[in-house]
Formats: structure tokens, C-alpha cells, sequence
């Protein structure tokens, strides 16, 4: 296979720059690469931690940060209060520690490109995750393809990248926010308080000025079958909705 | 590199030997899936059996249905680092339908195909002999659609991506052809043992 391909599944060190807390159980984490790379909005790294007895553990966490020169990548890892891994970075992990892992990964739910009609982004939680990379990106890039996203967290405080979404809302042309809180009332008329549901996917999509091309949905099981679901009444064609599921 | 701070949640010594490299252990059975879950009326379901682009033999959901049962009891683990044990299944074994086909081995590969355009190559020898079914029932019950149902691969010796839910049908290529997600990075072969999760792995 390619020397490109061959670069992303070599493991690298890489030191914690920053760790930012995001949400009560959300916290961000800058990662110094030793090797660059080019990853493309959407993607995932592996990460590994070691045990001194040589135990490991391995874990995938997408990309929140968009495609750049820098060195630096942003991982938003929830705390799993059963969890193995994410206990470990929210409550052991600090600024200077090395961590290993190897990436780019996932070749299926990437940025589909400037030839798509409107993209429909939909999230639950940390699921935003690698869709935030993706309006990062459009941001970043020459690109005016309309973006929307419909965002389910539990509560205002829970909304993931919250502030930044909210100026991104103002600031970025072809922009759309729409959030649904789930455990306490929306503060916007343009937010919805309740769990995600059909209509509420159709609303969304009728706030982009063209029917979606491509739709990504990334969240746990039962939030990806209701939204997926609900964009295939949208737009009958399975092929352009890909899906992302918490594997835990 | 060892990990500063990290001693991990390490399983009993009598498990440690069931869980490849990089694994972990859990009780949920997790659902990954790269679209929507398909909606299959087992009135419209068939099963094809091909060599190269040309159908052998199919079968309708009664047809599958009588074929000879299998049960298995097997560990499973996912390339996104869960493994899962004593899962139990039933089904028809690869065995079977070749041989309800009169065919032993067309050509060395296969690639499986589903329902929702999904893909994916696994080397007869690693669905003969015993090794693999389409498995229509799960824990005693009909297959759930989140798991593949009503049926999917189940070659559990190798990472589940390569237990293909929703299939309906088997291709025997005269070369190993790379599926959906082994087009997308994915190695080509994905023995949980050698880690070969990636590619170049």
C-alpha cells in the first residue's frame, strides 16, 4: 500500500500541551504530534496507554480540531464513569505527560468535499465531536457549502464547544444551530426541549436553503436510529448518511 | 512507553489469555454500523451464492430456514478495542450452504455482501471447516436488527467487521478483493491476535 497509509498506523508520542475543561464531564486535550499529519475533518486517532507492567489499553477518539499546519490536535474526551481510559485523562493526565497514538484513521465518515449540495450535521453529546472538526474546517477553508447542525445534549452547560457554536452561529454565513436539551428547557426559540425526533430532523434540514446532500450523525445507538432514520425520510439514498456509534 | 499514572483495569489471570492484544472486556453488546439500519422483511430476503459475477443458488428466508442448524459459543472482538465473551449464536454453517450448493471451493476468497451496500473479504478457509455461519439467532432469540438481523456473517476468530450484518450473499473471487472497510484502511485479513487492525498492521 501507499507510504501514506503506511505513516498513519505508526505509533508516536505525543506530549499533552493544554487540557481545557469544556463541559462538567467534557474535557479537551492539546496534543503535541512528534510526526505531523494531514488528517481530513471527521477522522479518529487511536490512542494507547501502557501500563509499567506492559498492560494496555486502546481507545479511539475523533479529531475536533480541522485540518491545519499545526502540530497541535484537539481530542474532547467525555469522563465514562465506568471507563478505563477516560478516568484516566480527566483525572491522572496533566500538561507535559506523553501519550502515544497513531492516526489519522476512518476512511468513511469524512468532510464529503465542496461538490456536496448542504451538509446536515446531527450529534448527540460528545458525538459533536467529529462534526465540529467539519465546521471548523468549512470555516477555515474557501468553502460556502451551507452547514447545519441539530445538537442534543442533556442540559445548556452540557453543550460541547457551546460558545464557539453560538459565535460560529452569527459570524459564519450559511450557518445553522439548532439545539435540543433534553433534561431542561430551551433558552432559544430556535432550540427545541426535547429528545430528537423525525420532525425536529426535518425542521433542521429545512433551515439549509438546499436540500442536504450528505448527512453524518454521531451519538450512541438508540440517537443514531432515530436520526438516521429520520434522514432517510429526508432523502431516500442510505449512501449519503453515514453514521458514527459510541462503541461503549 | 509506559504510561505515567496508568495501571489500567487489568482481567483476573484465568481471562487475561481470552483477550488479544489492545482489548478490553465488556458485558454491553455494542452497536457500530457506518449507516442507517436497514429494514429487511424477511418475505422479501434471499441469500445468493456467486462465483465471480454469476449466481449458483439462492434461497428465500424458508428455504435458509431449513437448511442443517449450528450452534456456537465464541469469544468476539471489535476492532474499536471491545471483546466480548462466551456469545452465543445459531445458525447455518458455511459448511452447510456450500454443500446444499454442491460446491466445495470454487476459488480460494470470498467477499460477503449485505444488504445495506456493505462488504467485506474473508478467505474460504476461514469460513470452512466449522469456522464460520450465517447465524439467524442470538442468545436463543431471532437476530435484532441493530446485531444484523434477520441474518449476518459470524466468523468470530477474526475482528467482527468481518461478521458482516445484513448479508445476503457470498461471492467466491478468483482474488482476494477488498470490501468496504478494507478499502477504507482496514486490513485486509484482521486476525484480533496479531493485531491487525490497520492496513499496514
Amino acid at each position: 500500500m501507499t507510504e501514506a497509509i503506511a505513516a498513519t498506523t505508526r505509533w508516536q508520542s505525543c506530549a499533552i500541551v493544554e487540557i481545557a475543561t469544556r463541559t462538567p464531564a467534557i474535557k479537551s486535550f492539546f496534543l503535541s504530534l512528534s510526526e505531523t499529519f494531514d488528517h481530513t475533518a471527521g477522522q479518529h486517532v487511536d490512542v494507547r496507554l501502557t501500563a509499567p507492567n506492559g498492560y494496555t489499553a486502546m481507545r479511539s477518539y475523533s479529531i475536533a480540531s480541522a485540518p491545519s499546519d499545526s502540530k497541535v490536535i484537539e481530542l474532547a474526551i467525555e469522563r465514562l464513569p465506568d471507563g478505563e481510559v477516560s478516568p484516566f485523562f480527566h483525572d491522572v493526565a496533566q500538561v507535559g505527560d506523553t501519550i502515544e497514538l497513531r492516526g489519522p484513521l476512518g476512511g468513511h465518515f469524512l468532510w464529503p468535499g465542496p461538490t456536496e449540495k448542504s451538509v446536515l450535521l446531527i450529534g448527540a453529546g460528545s458525538g459533536v465531536v467529529p462534526l465540529m472538526a467539519m465546521i471548523r474546517y468549512r470555516k477555515a477553508s474557501a468553502e460556502r457549502v451551507p452547514v447545519a447542525l441539530l445538537l442534543s445534549s442533556r442540559t445548556w452547560d452540557d453543550v460541547l464547544f457551546r460558545d464557539e457554536l453560538l459565535e460560529l452561529e452569527s459570524s459564519l454565513p450559511d450557518f445553522a444551530l439548532a439545539l435540543a436539551l433534553t433534561r431542561e428547557p430551551a433558552m432559544r426559540s430556535s432550540d427545541f426541549s426535547r429528545r430528537i425526533d423525525a420532525p425536529m430532523v426535518a425542521d433542521v434540514a429545512a433551515r439549509l436553503r438546499v436540500a442536504p446532500g450528505c448527512v453524518f450523525v454521531c451519538g450512541s445507538n438508540a440517537f443514531v436510529d432515530i436520526a438516521a432514520d429520520a434522514a432517510l425520510a429526508l432523502r431516500p439514498d442510505a449512501g449519503a448518511i453515514k453514521t458514527e456509534r459510541y462503541g461503549t | 512507553m509506559v504510561t505515567r499514572g496508568f495501571t489500567g483495569r487489568q482481567s483476573g489471570s484465568e481471562l487475561s489469555d481470552r483477550i488479544p492484544p489492545g482489548q478490553h472486556l465488556v458485558d454491553n453488546f455494542p452497536v457500530l454500523t457506518a449507516g442507517p439500519t436497514p429494514q429487511i422483511d424477511p418475505a422479501d430476503w434471499t441469500f445468493t451464492l456467486k462465483i465471480g459475477p454469476r449466481p449458483v443458488k439462492a434461497w428465500s428466508w424458508s428455504e435458509f430456514n431449513a437448511l442443517p442448524r449450528t450452534r456456537m459459543t465464541r469469544d468476539i472482538h471489535c476492532v474499536t478495542s471491545w471483546s466480548k465473551l462466551n456469545t452465543a449464536w445459531e445458525g447455518v454453517a458455511i459448511d452447510d450452504i456450500l454443500a446444499e450448493a454442491g460446491l466445495t471451493a470454487p476459488t480460494p476468497f470470498v467477499l460477503a455482501h449485505c444488504y445495506d451496500g456493505y462488504s467485506t473479504n474473508v478467505p474460504l478457509a476461514d469460513l470452512a471447516t466449522g469456522k464460520a455461519m450465517v447465524a439467524l439467532k442470538y442468545e436463543g432469540q431471532p437476530l435484532p436488527r441493530d446485531h444484523g438481523g434477520p441474518a449476518r456473517l459470524l466468523v468470530p476468530h477474526l475482528y467482527f467487521w468481518k461478521s458482516a450484518k445484513w448479508v445476503n450473499g457470498l461471492q467466491f473471487t478468483e482474488r482476494d478483493e477488498a470490501g468496504f472497510w478494507e478499502l477504507r484502511g482496514y486490513h485486509m485479513y484482521g486476525d484480533p491476535w496479531n493485531e491487525q487492525r490497520y492496513t499496514n498492521d
